[in-house]
């Protein structure tokens, strides 16, 4: 019960928002703030009370909405779900409560980001495709009205770019389902899991489809193609990135937050509780080409991070790197078998990176909402300049962030890269070694931004400069506290998602 | 306390870390009680760190080096164990005692130095962190967590170098030390997880399963990978680009002339005590490591050679700056070369000595050169000095005690010994006489361009005298010199091959005195070069800077007579440029490449995908009953067939459910084109 009113909560809070006319807009950010309290409350109790370190699951709702063909409405948490459900709460919190300190929101708009929160507890839980893909569709709508009708001059364009792209690759993985729900009679991703532990997927797909005249394995292998498509168009993989600087840019940076803090980590829950566990019998056979395309991914987002001049598109480029990273450690683990331990660092690492990632690009937004509020949108790199002399807290905590951001150790990204990089290193030498080039060029783009941003002499247009204000420092304490004690203490975090790591290697038949 | 599970052990390097985390809260108005805990967290951290010393003379009994260790368990992962802990042994004992002791008389200093400046407190912070992740360094147990402590040095270094930031060059500098130190960095990095990943533990020693213990480098040894080459020597060489980086190593080291933007203590404490003692200390750690491939094997060979050549090349340079703190810069790039040459023809000791007797007089150096700069009001050219000695005669009598530890003055200067042990270790090395020969080419340049600065500074008759009234600096200053000073005399009583104790202490062996290794051949021709060296250097650069010129604007003697060559050499032979122009440029070029290729060839692959489904969803509006339809009633009439169990009954719903599935894609469709109706 406690995991449906989860999922309801923020819907009915959306509903009384929408049907509330006349409520002003301050009224409604802090109602829809109250609203999101809840479930982070939920959450949280769900953690306490829950059996995280065992690896149990803590909360589950089930109900057959279609027993003939099999199709229910399956959710459950476990403690690797528990992680992205708070992360969900925290960061749609700390977004409303941006969007309310620098003037956004009001009743549709906090509705809509309601919305996408239920949308997003349902795909963290979900245990069924049907559910798991209306989910992971319904994020859609709301994220595209909220770049769209808030977002800057050219948002139109982008959302629908980021629309139809994010669509385009949910048609393959809708394909790819409904031909496995022929196949194997079901869309149950632990069932699924359970063939796929067997080595027996294959061969359903072979006779079901063998009169296509190819092989259970190639036909296997396109489903997973499919289903790889669909996740790569989100996370975003190249070549599938384009639509992600834009939309970006243009979407006011609270919505950012939630872009890349949130709708990112959709895809990376995916390749990590579905990819990785359902397709085993051909995932070795498509990792040189997929690890490919994520060595890319990593590289082409630092590097191309260092040409722009624009800190919006600068940090849309590093989130590309960033979830690059996580990309190539689930394809390293599914690569090549038999190193427990490889494994076990490529999973852990990918699971902390999606959720240390998801709070450093918040609060770095956070900064940059600050910047745009008080500049009247201000964030090119030339519009600033020596803003440390004026803004020691600002520059200090934004500092913390950024370093946080290019793994600087005691810092929450640093054990992630490390468990990801020391689990790919053993099972694709190439992919490791080439990728430190991305964590090089992330320090190259950060630290200019820094210098021309904060050092230097003062810009004389932003002689005065304000400091964050009492309440500001309030609102960002307790993410920098999730930034830092993370870094110092990751088993806090780890502890949620080891009993998982390793029943997942188990059934891969990594551990013994 | 020490001997067995030294948990005490954590309090040295998580003192200062805690004092920087206390003092970032501290308003700027508190910058006096903001140092006061800065030094007195570093003052407990120096007594704890004398006492450990202390305790790791006892030896640990038969010929055995003496080694305890506290681990503990940092986190798990899947069903594995990450460990860290510290450990205490002759080399970190030494090292850590060193680098408390002289960062304390650094810190002193700087209440003084540093006293007019507004952001006091915060400066102190800054130092407090550098000094405890130095030590953090110095006593981890695990590669892992000396990583993590080597990273937070890098940060602290880019703070303190940065620290007047609104100095473009200030602010320039302090970036190019991150990312010079972070390209060494990310081979480091690759050095570790492939040690990870080869041997499943990070820990240095871990009661017979550390990564410094047999098993795990016989695994090493034994592993072969590409080239042929074994995992341990691969290994070996990323962590010496690790070390590179750290230590200011050709081709590495162009961040530590440019580090000078710092103020002059963070110059002492970069330059003696933390940072660039870090990468020899990383080498020497690891060196179980290097030693898998032999003594002539590759990571060795390639250590020697790149310590040799930048012994050689930054002597020469250091020879064409005018700059009093550039001249040191370049002097300590020449130091850490001869102390990779130590560590390469295989005598950490020698490495050890050198760096904890570099770290005392240079330290004395930079902290001598910032007396000078203030008393000159912030003047740093050595051209535009001259005749301080009458000005500033405490100062120059600490001064001359430095510099004569570093030129290399026989028998009384610790920096003699040292330099000699390194020479012994060079000369003995199997892999010929290479890197032995560029040192002692170093060593010459070294008193020489030494005496230059001396003469220049303190010498002759002061060159703008109407510009500068020279005066001496007050006790808080001039105590830490003196104390510095008697460390730079005092040290050379440990390391003689008369009584070598500081380095049979280091290989667990009981020394012994003994009069008469000074006389044997070995020992003899050994000091006879050490002695033909620094006379020669000290002799010629007296011969072309007795007089100097009355003005400050003459060019130098050496100049006159090979004006290109001093050019080249004051620019630290076109390394800055070289880079700027081939490396530098290149990648920015790449940036704005990539970023042309999103722009003309990403988001036009985009463009066409997005009308391809666009396309699509027009296509599927007008014929949608003919093909989507049809699409699920075939899906739908499999279903009825394979569904046997299901009723007759139901067999039309699955097709209703089965349009529920298409949800989705339908609601998106209508969505799509409510919008491009628009």
């Amino acid at each position: 019960m406690m995991l449906l009113s989860l999922l309801l909560i923020p819907l009915v809070g959306a509903a009384v928002l929408g049907g509330w006319r006349g409520l002003a807009k301050p009224c409604a950010n802090k109602l829809a703030m109250t609203v999101a309290a809840v479930p982070l409350a939920l959450v949280l109790l769900m953690g306490m009370h829950g059996k995280l370190p065992d690896g149990g699951v803590m909360a589950e709702w089930k109900s057959a909405w279609m027993p003939d063909v099999g199709i229910s409405l399956s959710f459950a948490v476990d403690g690797t779900s528990w992680l992205f459900l708070l992360l969900t709460t925290v960061v749609v919190l700390f977004s409303l409560a941006t969007s309310h300190r620098i003037g956004l929101g009001g009743r549709t708009y906090a509705a809509l980001v309601l919305v996408l929160e239920s949308a997003l507890f349902g795909v963290f839980t979900a245990r069924h495709f049907i559910p798991w893909f209306l989910c992971w569709e319904l994020t859609l709508i709301p994220s595209y009205l909220l770049v769209r009708l808030w977002g800057g001059p050219a948002a139109p364009r982008a959302a629908l770019r980021f629309f139809l792209m994010t669509l385009g690759g949910s048609v393959f993985m809708l394909i790819g389902f409904l031909a496995l729900q022929l196949a194997a009679e079901t869309m149950d991703f632990g069932k699924l899991a359970d063939f796929a532990a067997k080595g027996e997927l294959a061969g359903m797909m072979s006779a079901k489809f063998g009169g296509l005249g190819y092989g259970g394995p190639a036909l296997l292998g396109a489903v997973a193609v499919c289903v790889f498509l669909g996740l790569a168009v989100k996370l975003p993989v190249v070549p599938f990135h384009a639509w992600l600087p834009a939309a970006y840019a243009e979407a006011p940076s609270p919505v950012t937050m939630l872009l890349t803090g949130l709708l990112s980590k959709m895809a990376v829950y995916g390749m990590l509780r579905i990819l990785l566990p359902v397709f085993p019998e051909v995932l070795p056979a498509l990792a040189p080409a997929m690890m490919a395309l994520a060595v890319a991914t990593v590289l082409l987002g630092a590097v191309a991070a260092l040409a722009q001049t624009d800190i919006k598109r600068i940090m849309a480029y590093s989130s590309v790197n960033h979830l690059g990273y996580c990309a190539m450690a689930v394809i390293a683990a599914a690569a090549v078998k038999g190193d427990p331990q490889a494994h076990a660092a490529a999973v852990s690492g990918t699971i902390l990176q999606a959720f240390n990632h998801g709070i450093i690009a918040s609060v770095l937004f956070y900064f940059i909402a600050l910047m745009e509020s008080r500049t009247d949108g201000a964030r090119s790199l030339t519009d600033f300049g020596g803003l440390r002399s004026k803004a020691p807290v600002f520059t200090g905590l934004m500092g913390l962030a950024i370093f946080a951001s290019l793994g600087l150790p005691g810092l929450s990204g640093f054990v992630g890269e490390f468990l990801m990089f020391s689990g790919v290193f053993p099972l694709v030498p190439w992919a490791a070694a080439v990728s430190t080039i991305g964590l090089l060029l992330t320090a190259v783009f950060l630290l200019r931004m820094v210098r021309v941003v904060f050092n230097g002499p003062l810009n004389p247009s932003r002689a005065d400069w304000p400091d964050l204000t009492t309440g500001e420092r309030l609102l960002v304490a307790p993410m920098i506290i999730l930034i830092v004690l993370p870094g110092l203490w990751p088993q806090l975090l780890l502890h949620c998602c080891n009993a998982d790591t390793a029943r997942l290697l188990e059934s891969l038949h990594i551990l013994p | 306390m020490f001997s067995e599970n030294p948990t005490v052990l954590w309090l040295v390097p998580m003192l200062p870390l805690l004092a920087g985390a206390v003092i970032a809260f501290m308003p700027n108005r508190m910058g006096k009680p903001a140092s006061w805990l800065a030094l007195g967290a570093l003052g407990v951290s120096c007594v704890i760190a004398l006492l450990a010393l202390l305790a790791a003379l006892h030896p640990g009994g038969h010929g055995e080096v003496f080694r305890s260790v506290t681990q503990s368990t940092w986190f798990h992962f899947g069903s594995v164990e990450m460990k860290w802990g510290l450990v205490l042994d002759p080399l970190s004992a030494g090292m850590g005692a060193m680098v408390t002791f002289v960062a304390f008389w650094i810190f002193l200093y700087s209440t003084g130095y540093m006293a007019e400046e507004a952001r006091f407190g915060r400066f102190f912070g800054f130092l407090s962190l550098f000094s405890g992740a130095m030590l953090m360094v110095v006593y981890a147990n695990s590669l892992l967590l000396l990583f993590m402590a080597w990273e937070l040095v890098g940060l602290a270094s880019y703070l303190l170098i940065g620290f007047y930031y609104s100095k473009p060059s200030a602010a320039a500098a302090s970036q190019k030390a991150f990312i010079t130190t972070r390209v060494g960095d990310m081979a480091f990095f690759l050095g570790m997880i492939w040690l990870y990943g080869k041997t499943g533990t990070l820990s240095f020693y871990d009661g017979g399963n550390g990564l410094l213990e047999s098993g795990a480098l016989t695994t090493l040894a034994g592993a072969t990978t590409i080239g042929g080459f074994t995992v341990s020597a691969m290994a070996s060489l990323l962590l010496l680009v690790g070390a590179m980086g750290k230590s200011g190593q050709v081709p590495l080291h162009t961040w530590l002339p440019d580090a000078m933007e710092g103020p002059t203590p963070v110059s002492a404490l970069i330059h003696a005590a933390t940072m660039v003692a870090a990468g020899v200390f990383l080498v020497a750690r690891t060196h179980p490591i290097f030693m898998q491939s032999g003594l002539q094997g590759l990571p060795l060979t390639a250590t020697a050679w790149i310590g040799g050549i930048t012994a050689l090349y930054a002597a020469c340079v250091a020879l064409g700056q005018n700059d009093i703190k550039r001249i040191l810069a370049y002097s300590t790039v020449s130091q850490l070369g001869f102390m990779m040459v130590a560590l390469g023809t295989g005598g950490v000791p020698a490495a050890m000595f050198h760096l904890i007797a570099h770290a005392f007089f240079k330290a004395l150096l930079f902290l001598s050169a910032g007396s000078v700069i203030h008393g000159c009001h912030d003047e740093q050219d050595i051209r535009k000095m001259g005749g301080l000695r009458k000005a500033m005669p405490k100062t120059f009598v600490t001064y001359a005690v430095g510099m004569m530890a570093l030129a290399g003055f026989p028998f009384v200067f610790s920096g003699f010994w040292s330099k000699e042990a390194v020479l012994h270790s060079a000369m003995g090395w199997p892999g010929g006489y290479g890197p032995f020969a560029l040192a002692v080419c170093a060593a010459l340049l070294t008193a020489f361009y030494m005496t230059r600065q001396a003469l220049l500074v303190f010498f002759g008759k002061p060159r703008e005298p109407g510009v500068h009234h020279p005066h001496e600096s007050p006790p808080v200053i001039l105590v830490p010199l003196y104390v510095l000073a008697a460390g730079a005399v005092l040290l050379s009583l440990v390391g003689t091959p008369v009584w070598p104790w500081f380095e049979e202490w280091l290989l667990g062996a009981h020394a012994h005195f003994d009069g008469g290794a000074l006389f044997k051949p070995h020992a003899l021709v050994l000091v006879g070069i050490s002695l033909t060296i620094v006379t020669v250097g000290v002799t010629a650069s007296w011969l072309v800077y007795r007089y100097p010129s009355g003005d400050s604007r003459a060019p130098d003697p050496i100049e006159r007579k090979f004006g290109g060559l001093w050019a080249f050499l004051g620019t630290g032979m076109g390394f800055d440029a070289f880079y700027e122009k081939h490396i530098i440029s290149n990648v920015a070029r790449l940036g704005r490449a990539v970023d042309t290729a999103e722009r003309m060839f990403f988001v036009p692959l985009m463009a066409l995908a997005e009308g391809v489904i666009k396309l699509c969803g027009r296509w599927t509006g007008t014929v949608d009953e003919q093909s989507l339809n049809r699409g699920f009633n075939t899906i739908c009439a499999e279903m009825k067939n394979r569904a046997g169990t299901a009723s007759a009954s139901q067999s039309g719903r699955p097709q209703a459910y089965l349009r529920a599935i298409g949800l989705g894609t339908a609601v998106l469709l209508v969505m799509y084109f409510l919008i491009s109706a628009r």
